[in-house]
């Protein structure tokens, strides 16, 4: 019997004569973390299966979705200051992986509502998405995780061109919708929700603080641009 | 070199029950003994209750069964037991299973009774428990939306308020978890405004469906569950049924109860269970029975609108929530 061998193996059948880092994150790497970012829903499974979810386990399953959607979306939010400071541009490669494990959890969360909890009655979930602040806050914030989800590819990058970018920027609101989400639903204890709101604080005020600098350094390479095109103070003044 | 020698101590590992089934053979002569409950022979429940050294689980001879109990079948006693909103001892269902029966001691226990009553005083515990307990298998539903069904084991609120000869300036009465942040870890950070306390309207605490539970399952109440002496109204939320009480204080004035205090827009002092009237955050129509996968319509006042639905017959429900 002849195996045939497509895609991704063929690829790395040619590619591994050579191990740069670049194959070696494609190859190696990215396995690993994206084996590693299933982790939780293995681990869910098997408590599922051995009725270790305590005696509420389609609470319990939608609870850890949503911390792991969460966790995913602030784990992606900390790829570019991490970038930045350590500067580990090759970081970068990682964070569309991460981004669509955020999507990922944030699916099964919402699947785990919808399905389990409220066995697909559209009515109820309608009712729901519009009377209840706490899932309309979470419905918006998985809706507007699609777009950025559908437009990851490559494909999608290069044609949304200049646009990608500011379209992507949505990831914000979605983290600041997320931990609304998260709060509006405790009924007293509000220490879980708080560590993700300084988290997710942390991680944009970073940016804010990035783009400030950046300003300031275009302000200063501008204002030499203006300097230098000045006509220059002839020494031979009569 | 570490020799083990097989000696006739030691059991082999496949003679040793798999914990599930052990768990599940308890669960079994609950089960059984449950059906058992009779009449009173030889020494009493009460009896039991009033050692010191009496074990959560220990179990509870001569419960006699009691009025109002459901015939739908019972959630499992691992449920009970590990599932608690108790947060005196954490916010997450399983803390109060973990930590409760490390730390906190339920004998020796007092009660102080005190307020609008001819006879205030400091109870211990044994005082309070008549002779012959009740067991009520009654529907317990979370104002979280989901539900149990529990047997307990307990006596009537009505008898023990009757012994206590309240004054005619006796018009709610309130009760008081205990304060000890050491027995109850919870208690140190400020999640809720410490002690727990809850009210009942004077008609509601003599209404014979109110009790107060030492047991479940024919058993010692375990500490999670609210050990040694909890408040039981079926037809409320399940916060209104305060745990490890150690002060019932008779009122003029409606008490303010601790949900209703940290947000008063959801939670009241009345605390009916009502599909009718929704949580600002979540319906009250349906409830998950624990344990079963299709969620049930919630019944009006928890299906005991027969006993109780004339105390309310001329309030707007909705206001009084």
């Amino acid at each position: 019997m002849k195996i045939k061998v497509t895609g991704y193996y063929k690829q790395w059948m040619r590619d591994k004569g050579s191990m740069t880092r670049n194959r070696w994150i494609q190859y190696v790497a990215k396995p690993i973390v994206f084996a590693a970012c299933l982790i939780p829903l293995v681990i869910l499974i098997i408590k599922a299966l051995t009725g270790h979810l305590g005696a509420n386990p389609i609470e319990a399953t939608t609870r850890s979705m949503g911390d792991w959607a969460l966790r995913f979306l602030l784990i992606t939010l900390a790829v570019t200051p991490l970038k930045h400071l350590l500067k580990w541009d090759w970081l970068i490669r990682f964070r569309r992986m991460l981004g669509l494990f955020a999507f990922f959890y944030a699916c099964l969360h919402f699947l785990s509502y919808a399905g389990l909890d409220q066995f697909f009655a559209l009515d109820e979930i309608t009712k729901d998405v519009i009377k209840r602040p706490f899932i309309t806050v979470g419905f918006t914030s998985f809706l507007l995780l699609i777009p950025l989800a559908v437009t990851s590819t490559n494909k999608m990058i290069k044609r949304l061109g200049k646009r990608w970018q500011p379209l992507h920027r949505l990831i914000y609101l979605i983290g600041i919708g997320g931990v609304i989400h998260y709060f509006q639903l405790v009924k007293a204890d509000t220490r879980n929700p708080t560590i993700y709101a300084i988290v997710l604080a942390i991680l944009l005020s970073y940016r804010l603080w990035a783009k400030g600098i950046q300003n300031k350094r275009a302000g200063y390479k501008y204002d030499r641009l203006k300097i230098g095109n000045l006509p220059r103070p002839s020494s031979k003044q009569p | 070199m570490l020799i083990k020698i097989k000696t006739n101590l030691d059991i082999p590992s496949s003679e040793i029950t798999d914990k599930k089934l052990y768990l599940n053979r308890r669960e079994f002569i609950r089960a059984a003994s449950m059906a058992a409950v009779t009449a009173a022979s030889g020494s009493l429940g009460s009896d039991l209750l009033m050692s010191d050294t009496v074990q959560a689980g220990e179990k509870l001879e001569g419960v006699v069964k009691g009025p109002y109990s459901t015939d739908e079948k019972p959630t499992s006693y691992t449920a009970i037991t590990t599932y608690n909103n108790f947060y005196e001892f954490g916010t997450d269902k399983e803390s109060p299973a973990e930590i409760a029966p490390k730390t906190l001691k339920p004998r020796p226990w007092s009660v102080a009774v005190e307020g609008e009553i001819n006879k205030p005083a400091v109870y211990h515990l044994e005082d309070l428990i008549p002779k012959t307990l009740e067991e009520r298998v009654y529907r317990h539903r979370c104002v979280e939306a989901w539900s149990m069904v529990i047997p307990w084991v307990g006596f009537p609120l009505a008898d023990l308020i009757k012994r206590f000869e309240p004054t005619s300036k006796a018009k709610f009465v309130e009760f008081t978890t205990l304060y000890d942040p050491e027995q109850m870890p919870g208690q140190k950070r400020a999640i809720l405004k410490w002690p727990y306390v809850e009210g009942l309207r004077m008609d509601e605490a003599m209404n014979p469906l109110t009790i107060l539970a030492v047991g479940l399952y024919g058993e010692v109440l375990p500490n999670q569950n609210g050990a040694p002496l909890r408040l039981v109204v079926p037809w409320k939320y399940g916060f209104k049924s305060i745990k490890s009480i150690v002060k019932i204080r008779f009122v003029e004035e409606q008490p303010m109860n601790t949900w209703a205090l940290a947000a008063p827009d959801e939670y009241g002092f009345y605390a009916n269970v009502n599909p009718e009237v929704d949580h600002p955050r979540w319906s009250q129509a349906r409830e998950r029975r624990v344990g079963e996968f299709f969620k049930r319509k919630t019944l009006m006042f928890n299906g005991y609108a027969e006993q109780v639905a004339h105390m309310y017959a001329n309030m707007d429900l909705r206001t009084y929530f």
